[in-house]
């Protein structure tokens, strides 16, 4: 029982940190209606800037974050500028697909190109060494434990800024009618920058987060959680904020518990099963909504 | 000098060309409709006043300046909204958040209050579901939240795009003595309409649209009485 409640929390951990990744790719597709696949990889990128920033530099772990922050807020915004907003005003939603595929190996190389292939092992950004229950019996990480906050912290803050905010009004009103959007005169390319400038920086954060829990840092290792973070965003319904969350965090849990319970190797088939079982199922997600509107 | 000047103006969708030279001009105070069938051109040529759509040739010249390259979310914190074909409210946002977003470009707190509560009284059944989802509004509903959310701008100038669409005649009559009253408290009003004689009936001025180009222009009351725009668009 102490066991399953451990991979339990483990598994709430792991979701939360696709959970922060499901936010950007989820807010990116509400607004923007695009799927930035190079998202995953701006993890990688946020990995990579905590660790030139605290072990080669030696900087503080919460400073080394805001950098990777804006670093990747940085490459977020120029990306879309560069990348997809031509195509985007081309109007070719595919061209943009594609772009962003293209997008995301040409991170993964840089990367290869500027740190090489060997991978670096990350010190966890949490000194914390966590707390014990139960007579010593369950262990859980300070890593853990400031994940699922830091999580909690991101989604509460989104849905104040979303809902309460100028900024945030403009946001959804982007997302439901581009046009009335202008009408109101929201200007909707700044919109969408502000978009993908929240996505990136939380990408960073999610990537100090993984890195802090699966400590070697590799070009590829956004790759992987990206994809499932996608994942997360479906099931939950994409477009949807809480969505997303729910989405991660179910997701976390199916992932560990299938690793422990079933077999590790068939974990991620798993994963992607569900992907396909939701498209089949429910293919607006758990808070998807339909897609009928009165006109 | 004219609240809004149009010259020439050319506007192509691809290689079709959808607006073929129309030249028009609203003065303040007015209200002008502009008439014609499907397809004549009635709502691009409000897309583009707007700044949606981006002309080929010609000029847009609002309150002595040249907008004719001025992107379109800053067209109306110049003075000019619009109402737009089919409603277009924000569906999944309440009554009340549609408004907010209407005053957008305002920055003022008061302002906003007194803006409120001056649509509220002009159009009562917003104020009674202010916190329901735009989307869940009967169509009469949204087209009056659509015309709230664009007094919310205070603009010089609405643009209003087919209001009378899908309503019932008792509700059409209702949304056409709403637009009298917002010109008769000093909005200037650009009406595009497929209910043409509705349309003349109020308006001061008219211009006929046909496939990109004006072909009749005059008193509003002149074309009500005009021959061929009874056939053509009266029915009668």
């Amino acid at each position: 029982m102490l066991s399953f409640l451990n991979y339990l929390i483990s598994g709430i951990s792991l979701g939360s940190i696709y959970a922060i990744i499901a936010l950007g790719y989820t807010m990116v597709y509400g607004i923007a209606k695009m799927l930035n696949f190079a998202h995953g990889d701006f993890i990688m990128v946020g990995g990579y800037a905590i660790f030139t920033c605290m072990i080669t530099l030696g900087m503080n772990p919460f400073v080394s974050i805001l950098i990777a922050m804006a670093v990747c807020l940085v490459i977020g915004v120029t990306t879309e500028k560069v990348a997809y907003k031509p195509l985007r005003e081309a109007g070719s939603p595919l061209a943009v697909l594609i772009t962003a595929i293209g997008v995301s190996y040409l991170l993964e190389n840089l990367a290869l190109l500027i740190f090489g292939s060997n991978p670096k092992s990350f010190t966890s950004v949490v000194s914390w060494s966590g707390i014990t229950l139960a007579g010593g019996q369950l262990h859980i990480q300070g890593v853990t434990i400031v994940t699922i906050l830091v999580s909690l912290a991101v989604l509460v803050v989104l849905q104040w800024f979303v809902h309460k905010t100028k900024e945030g009004q403009a946001m959804l009103a982007v997302a439901q009618d581009r046009g009335a959007a202008t009408l109101m005169g929201i200007n909707v390319n700044h919109t969408i920058s502000l978009t993908f400038a929240i996505g990136s920086a939380l990408a960073a954060i999610a990537g100090a987060l993984l890195c802090s829990a699966y400590p070697t840092l590799t070009p590829y290792t956004g790759a992987m959680p990206g994809i499932k973070a996608f994942v997360a965003a479906v099931l939950g319904g994409i477009g949807s904020i809480p969505g997303a969350m729910i989405g991660g965090i179910v997701l976390g849990i199916i992932e560990i518990l299938a690793r422990t319970y079933i077999s590790s190797q068939l974990s991620d088939a798993i994963v992607f099963g569900i992907l396909v079982v939701v498209l089949l199922v429910k293919p607006t997600g758990i808070l998807g909504k339909n897609i009928q509107e009165k006109v | 000098m004219s609240l809004l000047e149009v010259k020439d103006l050319e506007v192509y969708y691809g290689v079709i060309q959808a607006l073929k030279g129309i030249s028009f001009h609203v003065e303040r105070g007015e209200i002008v409709a502009l008439i014609g069938a499907n397809g004549a051109g009635k709502t691009t040529t409000l897309h583009t006043l707007s700044g949606l759509i981006k002309p080929k040739a010609g000029t847009i010249t609002y309150q002595g300046q040249d907008i004719t390259k001025t992107p379109g979310y800053k067209i109306v914190g110049m003075g000019m909204a619009q109402v737009p074909e089919g409603r277009r409210v924000f569906p999944d946002l309440s009554v009340m958040d549609n408004l907010k977003l209407g005053a957008y470009t305002r920055k003022d707190k008061a302002e906003f209050a007194d803006t409120v509560k001056l649509v509220f009284t002009r159009f009562p059944r917003l104020q009674e579901r202010k916190n329901q989802m735009a989307g869940t509004l009967s169509g009469g509903e949204q087209q009056m939240l659509a015309m709230g959310r664009a007094l919310m701008s205070h603009p010089s100038l609405i643009l209003m795009d087919e209001p009378s669409m899908g309503l019932s005649p008792l509700l059409v009559n209702e949304i056409f003595d709403i637009i009298e009253q917002i010109n008769k408290d000093g909005t200037t009003v650009l009406l595009v309409e497929q209910n043409a004689k509705k349309a003349l009936t109020i308006a001061n001025r008219a211009y006929v649209l046909e496939t990109g180009k004006i072909v009749m222009e005059g008193k509003a009351e002149d074309l009500l009485n005009n021959r061929e725009i009874q056939k053509a668009y009266l029915g009668e």
